[in-house]
């Protein structure tokens, strides 16, 4: 009997498999090429205590092996998020992941405590974005802020916190010790690499926010890297991501450290492509004689 | 909406870097409507993300598309046999007007440059439906690739920007050299062309829908990397910012502010 289950902050999920934030809205879009219920968790588009216009278009351009964003986070909101995308997930057979972003403590804090009462089960607290800026400086990229804004989220949240940080830092080990000591249940890493292009037909910057976010394979091997580097420096589990493609890319992660594993982009590429990589996770235990998914965490040498 | 992988069963250059392709897809096929379009996705891994097509027609089997070479995905798709495959998700999108609800009216189609192919199949439609069709076809130079077809359906007028063909200049041009009536307007083509076809439709007081072309992530609706600015709070966002992909890519002129 093969287990792939695992319990990641407290939640236990049927395996270890999740949604990149804002790589599959609230579930919806995906439902007609993904059986949700087969899904670990689905982790929800970031959601703020109002609603976001995100920047101007052109928001994304494609790059080689991955592709850059800057959506800037538009969203509904936390209102019409618990009256519709909450109860649609809700419908199904998976744990919920709610991805929370904001400008200010302030913002984040609101839509942690409208969640309080809900039936999510995990928050995961967006201080990375790199196309949103909160006065003039990301959240998470200052080791104090992120120990502050942790803290000062675990003293509202009812649900698990995981903090996801920004691979746009000297350390990720640092970082990621700084939101342990601010008493956060779990971290998710990487969120996107901040990159720029420019059309040279053109002489035009490619996105209408000059830089993006870099995300796909290009980023896994960094993803790779900064996920073990994390795992060394704290005790807390890790939901690893970073351009995951297939069922070997996600395993690399979990071999490095990660408790669970986010698809990002490549639902992009294959909207099936969740179904597939936990299918394969299975067939490569299989093939290696691993009874148990959770042997297989940072179990590299 | 279904991922499959369709047979290729054309694939020749109509003009300078246009191509005209068919792919053997029923499950994509026998759904779609005019307007609609669908996500190609090249073999090459390195290249991530779908190219959106328009559908130039489709039956019970099989979808026509006419593209464009414009990066290396599009090139890719361009050395495609007889015989192979390719990866499509479809039909995507809203689509024109219902054609059945405009029977008996003048119905005007726009297209210019790649943005005829989806006029096309929307001709087809009007033309069934009984609508009176009038095509009025903006093209660079003399190659006037499928404008004969559009006969089959009504009238059709061409523009070209070096007079080679019709009236020397735009599309709006040929057409106010006619009455310039229409009880319905659909257009495709480049952001100039449908700026101006919305103002003139504004002006004149004609339903006008305007089918459009922006940078996509997902297609599928859920990435929001494709929007456009819209007059009224958009259903999913409610931040007056539409997904061309799944909102669109068709708007009534009058919804958007682009």
């Amino acid at each position: 009997m093969m287990n792939t289950e695992v319990t990641f902050c407290g939640v236990t999920m049927k395996n270890p498999v999740t949604t990149a934030s804002g790589t599959f809205g609230s579930g919806m879009e995906y439902t007609e090429f993904c059986d949700l219920n087969a899904l670990g968790a689905v982790t929800t588009k970031g959601v703020a205590h109002v609603p976001w216009p995100g920047n101007d278009a052109p928001r994304v351009a494609e790059t080689p092996s991955g592709m850059l964003n800057a959506i800037g986070l538009q969203n509904p909101g936390i209102d019409v998020f618990l009256e519709r995308d909450l109860p649609f997930l809700q419908q199904f057979d998976t744990k919920i992941i709610v991805n929370v972003c904001g400008h200010t403590e302030e913002e984040y804090l609101a839509v942690v405590e409208r969640l309080a009462d809900t039936t999510a089960d995990l928050l995961e607290i967006n201080i990375s974005c790199p196309n949103v800026k909160a006065g003039g400086i990301s959240f998470g990229t200052d080791p104090k802020e992120v120990e502050r804004i942790t803290s000062a989220i675990k003293k509202k949240a009812a649900q698990p916190v995981v903090m996801k940080l920004s691979p746009n830092v000297t350390s990720i080990a640092e970082i990621a010790r700084a939101a342990e000591s601010g008493g956060a249940d779990g971290i998710s890493l990487i969120n996107t690499i901040t990159g720029m292009k420019i059309d040279v037909e053109k002489r035009k910057f490619a996105l209408a926010n000059r830089t993006g976010g870099l995300s796909g394979p290009a980023i896994h091997p960094v993803a790779v890297r900064m996920v073990y580097e994390a795992a060394q420096a704290v005790g807390i589990p890790i939901l690893g991501m970073g351009g995951v493609l297939t069922a070997r890319d996600a395993i690399e992660l979990i071999l490095a450290g990660a408790t669970m594993v986010a698809v990002g982009t490549a639902n992009f590429h294959h909207p099936e492509v969740t179904m597939n990589i936990i299918a394969g996770i299975r067939s490569y235990m299989e093939h290696h004689g691993i009874r148990d998914v959770k042997e297989l965490i940072g179990a590299v040498s | 909406m279904t991922e499959t992988v369709g047979e290729i069963l054309y694939n020749q250059e109509i003009s300078a870097q246009i191509f005209e392709l068919k792919i053997k897809v029923p499950d994509i096929a026998s759904g779609a409507r005019p307007g609609q379009f669908v996500s190609l996705y090249p073999e090459d891994k390195s290249r991530l993300l779908p190219r959106p097509i328009s559908i130039c027609d489709a039956n019970d089997k099989t979808l026509r598309l006419v593209y464009r070479v414009a990066g290396l995905g599009t090139r890719e798709f361009s050395g495609k046999k007889e015989g192979d495959s390719i990866r499509i998700v479809g039909p995507l999108g809203n689509g024109f007007p219902e054609a059945a609800d405009h029977a008996g009216q003048k119905v005007v189609l726009f297209g210019g440059g790649i943005g005829i192919p989806p006029m096309r199949f929307a001709g087809e439609a009007y033309a069934a439906a009984g609508a009176q069709v009038t095509a009025v076809l903006g093209y660079r130079d003399r190659e006037t690739f499928l404008s004969e077809e559009f006969t089959r359906f009504g009238e059709v007028m061409i523009a070209t920007e070096d007079g080679s063909v019709g009236t020397k200049g735009n599309v709006l041009d040929a057409f106010r050299e006619t009455q310039g009536e229409a009880d319905l307007i659909c257009a495709c083509g480049p952001l100039p062309m449908l700026r101006a076809l919305q103002q003139f439709s504004r002006e004149k007081g004609i339903p006008c829908f305007l089918s459009l072309e922006e940078k996509m992530a997902c297609a599928l609706g859920a990435c929001l990397g494709c929007v456009v600015k819209t007059v009224k709070e958009d259903a999913h966002s409610h931040v007056k910012n539409a997904r061309v992909c799944k909102d669109g890519p068709v708007f009534s002129a009058e919804d958007i502010e682009f």
